[in-house]
């Protein structure tokens, strides 16, 4: 599969704190890539600086993505082209209704005004994909959403702007079951109808149950320690993060993740 | 565009107001305000004798009463240079929009003016300088007794009493300095008459539009609503921008009978040299009801404060305002409320937005009178800055002498969030679609107010504001 997106030897802070401390990522099209990592590892720190988030400070390396250098680009630009991040914890937008702020982003993405009769019909069969009253539509953005609505929704932007490549940001965290199952069967529908790759940041296993996973990347104090196959998820699953983080202490040379750790210092 | 019709002055691009015509008036008195000047006025428009009088009065009032202090400097403002009357060059009023002249028409027609009435208005009436040009109300309108016509017209026909019984009554000249210079060179304006148990479903509108350089627009619009009646009143406001001040000093004044109810909608794009200080108020009936929507955009200095006298058992008044100080307006605005009688109730909702150094003040004064009992009033301001150098400022003023009343006042000033603009943009939104998008939103509770096309113009010039906005 061809190249979608590159990362090569990112670094990154916010305020005066090392987050991201030389990652290198090479996701193909239509791939599914899982980041694991314990909490403050630098998960959602890469999302961000993927999207571009402007607080993250880029201090090497560079993002490549459809063959441009976005290292430096202004967040609009990485969206038009292509990249959707979906937050951990959506902002909330008084005045501007949900059906209101996806029109107005597919339109920009498209550059062609969209028939409300056939932007309305599309979205509300989305809507009810998602188990979401139609009548959020009209709510203002994210206002007043519970935590699931929130996540809903943000997929609900997934579905219909249709990107090539997905982020997900803890999408599944703070969801109960059955939400986590709703949420995860948008990202099968995204699949099924986009083909795009994912991106999936997470560290539980539960919204990757339906999807077929390409690689596995384990993230430790802002470096990317470990790689592997839908296996490690598993494997992660079981017996959690504890031999990743604990290496960074122990002296055993002969153990095969210190020594990756001790390469890429 | 020809040349002749460019802005002298670089801004943004608002080129659907600024757009203009040289003025050819025929008529045109002297700068500076005399007794001559006045007397030359009353005669032009042939003034019956009390009329006269009365302008010779307010002129009185009006080199006694000193300026404003307490509000943004008019200082810029100079009486000597301001040409109070300017007359288009046309004859009288035109029923039929093809007699106004090609360049008036020009005017109204780019901004939309009869193809607004074409679309949803039951009347228009358009001003041109100082003179009204066109009038027009639809034949089933009239049958049922409505009136809406100029008001030099109504002077002399079948309303003349009428007029005369309450012309300036609720703003007398003796108000203030403005209030008095208007009571001298008013002209112009609409004169609308409701007639007991019409119900108007469609609005009349009132399109304002001062040309001239240097001139000043005082037009009076006057509306009586009879009992048991219901108006939809809309006017507009534009002006080109010129290097020289220009002035605008109309007075509103609407009465509202028992169980009536007036809805009075503004939009005000006066161009950025405009000195804005228009003085409205409504005399609101028993059970009847008031509804001001406002929209400010304009002027380079505002003094304005609508203002509702709840004088009957159960009248209600309900402010709705949106304000947009750019770079280099001082925009003073607000809302006024006296509540005379038991069970009245006032509700205040405005926005107000500065940018570029804008500058937004929210003025309220509520009083409730002694015998008001179980009066009710609620007043609520949001302010929202879009960069660090705009400034808002908001002074709620409370009389309250009744002791079981219910007044409340909330005031909520906040700045465009850098993560919510960071969120539009993951969707693709541009920062300044980003921030236009915002600001609209804010301002959604003024905008759904309005009828559709208004509320498009609304929006347009709000996105036409954050042009540039980006530093």
């Amino acid at each position: 599969m061809s190249e979608l997106l590159k990362i090569e030897g990112l670094k990154a802070k916010v305020e005066d704190t090392e987050i991201l401390n030389g990652i290198d990522l090479t996701v193909g099209s239509g791939e599914v890539h899982v980041i694991m990592g314990p909490n403050g590892a630098g998960k959602s720190t890469l999302g961000s600086c993927i999207i571009g988030d402007p607080r993250y400070v880029k201090t090497g390396g560079h993002i490549i993505f459809k063959g441009e250098d976005i290292t430096d680009a202004p967040t609009d630009k990485i969206a038009k082209m292509g990249i959707f991040l979906s937050f951990q914890n959506p902002i909330e937008v008084p005045g501007i209704t949900l059906a209101n702020f996806i029109r107005t982003a597919l339109e920009l993405k498209t550059g062609e005004r969209i028939r409300m009769w056939d932007f309305r019909k599309s979205l509300e069969a989305t809507m009810k994909l998602l188990g979401m009253d139609t009548s959020y539509a009209d709510r203002d953005l994210n206002v007043g959403f519970s935590g699931g609505e929130k996540k809903k929704a943000e997929i609900l932007q997934l579905l219909m702007l249709r990107p090539d490549l997905a982020i997900l940001d803890e999408t599944d965290s703070g969801l109960d079951v059955d939400a986590v199952h709703i949420v995860s069967k948008g990202v099968e529908e995204y699949k099924k109808q986009v083909g795009g790759a994912l991106l999936i940041i997470t560290h539980s296993t539960r919204i990757l149950e339906a999807l077929h996973v390409d690689k596995t990347h384990v993230l430790v104090d802002g470096r990317i320690i470990d790689h592997g196959d839908a296996g490690l998820v598993d494997e992660i699953n079981d017996n959690g993060f504890e031999r990743f983080i604990n290496c960074e202490n122990c002296k055993n040379d002969d153990c095969e993740v210190n020594k990756k750790l001790n390469d890429a210092k | 565009m020809s040349n002749k019709e460019k802005t002298q002055v670089e801004d943004i691009d608002r080129s659907l107001y600024d757009f203009r015509f040289e003025d050819d008036d025929s008529y045109k008195v002297s700068e500076g305000l005399t007794e001559d000047i006045v007397l030359q006025i009353s005669e032009e428009k042939g003034d019956p004798d009390w009329m006269r009088e009365f302008r010779l009065r307010s002129l009185e009032l009006y080199n006694r009463i000193s300026v404003p202090k307490w509000g943004p400097s008019i200082d810029g403002l100079d009486m000597d240079n301001i040409v109070t009357y300017v007359r288009p060059n046309t004859e009288r009023m035109h029923t039929s929009w093809e007699d106004v002249p090609d360049d008036i028409k020009t005017t109204f027609d780019r901004l939309g003016i009869p193809e607004a009435e074409r679309k949803s208005l039951a009347g228009v009436g358009a001003q041109y300088d100082s003179e009204v040009v066109y009038h027009n109300v639809r034949e089933e309108v009239a049958a049922q007794g409505v009136v809406y016509t100029d008001i030099e017209s109504a002077l002399h026909g079948e309303y003349a009493d009428m007029i005369r019984e309450h012309f300036m009554k609720l703003v007398p000249p003796t108000d203030h300095k403005f209030a008095a210079l208007h009571g001298a060179v008013w002209s112009g304006g609409s004169f609308v008459y409701v007639p007991k148990g019409v119900r108007l479903e469609i609005p009349l509108q009132s399109y304002f539009r001062l040309n001239a350089k240097g001139a000043g627009q005082f037009e009076h619009t006057l509306i009586i609503v009879e009992e048991d009646a219901y108006l939809h009143f809309i006017e507009g406001c534009s002006a080109p921008k010129y290097n020289v001040a220009n002035l605008h000093a109309g007075c509103v004044e609407l009465f509202i009978g028992d169980r009536a109810t007036l809805r009075y909608s503004t939009i005000e794009n006066w161009s950025k040299n405009m000195y804005n200080l228009n003085t409205k108020r409504a005399l609101v009936g028993e059970d009847a009801k008031i509804e001001w929507v406002s929209g400010s955009f304009g002027s380079h200095v505002s003094y304005l404060y609508p203002m509702s006298v709840l004088n009957g058992r159960g009248a209600r008044s309900e402010f709705t305002g949106v304000t947009f100080a750019g770079e280099g307006q001082d925009l003073d605005t607000g809302t006024k409320v006296v509540h005379n009688a038991p069970d009245t109730s006032s509700y205040v909702n405005t926005r107000s937005i500065s940018k570029s150094g804008g500058i937004n003040t929210f003025r309220s004064a509520v009083v409730i009178g002694a015998d008001a009992h179980g009066a009710k009033s609620a007043v609520s301001c949001e302010s929202l800055m879009v960069d660090d150098i705009s400034r808002s400022d908001t002074i709620p003023a409370m009389d309250v002498r009744c002791a079981d009343a219910d007044v409340g006042h909330e005031a909520k000033i906040g700045r465009i969030s850098d993560d919510t603009v960071f969120y539009l943009m993951s969707r693709g939104l541009s920062e300044e679609d980003a921030k236009a998008l915002i600001v609209r939103g804010f301002a959604d509770n003024v905008s759904k107010e309005l009828p559709l096309e208004y509320a498009v113009e609304m929006n347009n010039l709000i996105s036409l504001e954050m042009k540039g906005s980006i530093g």
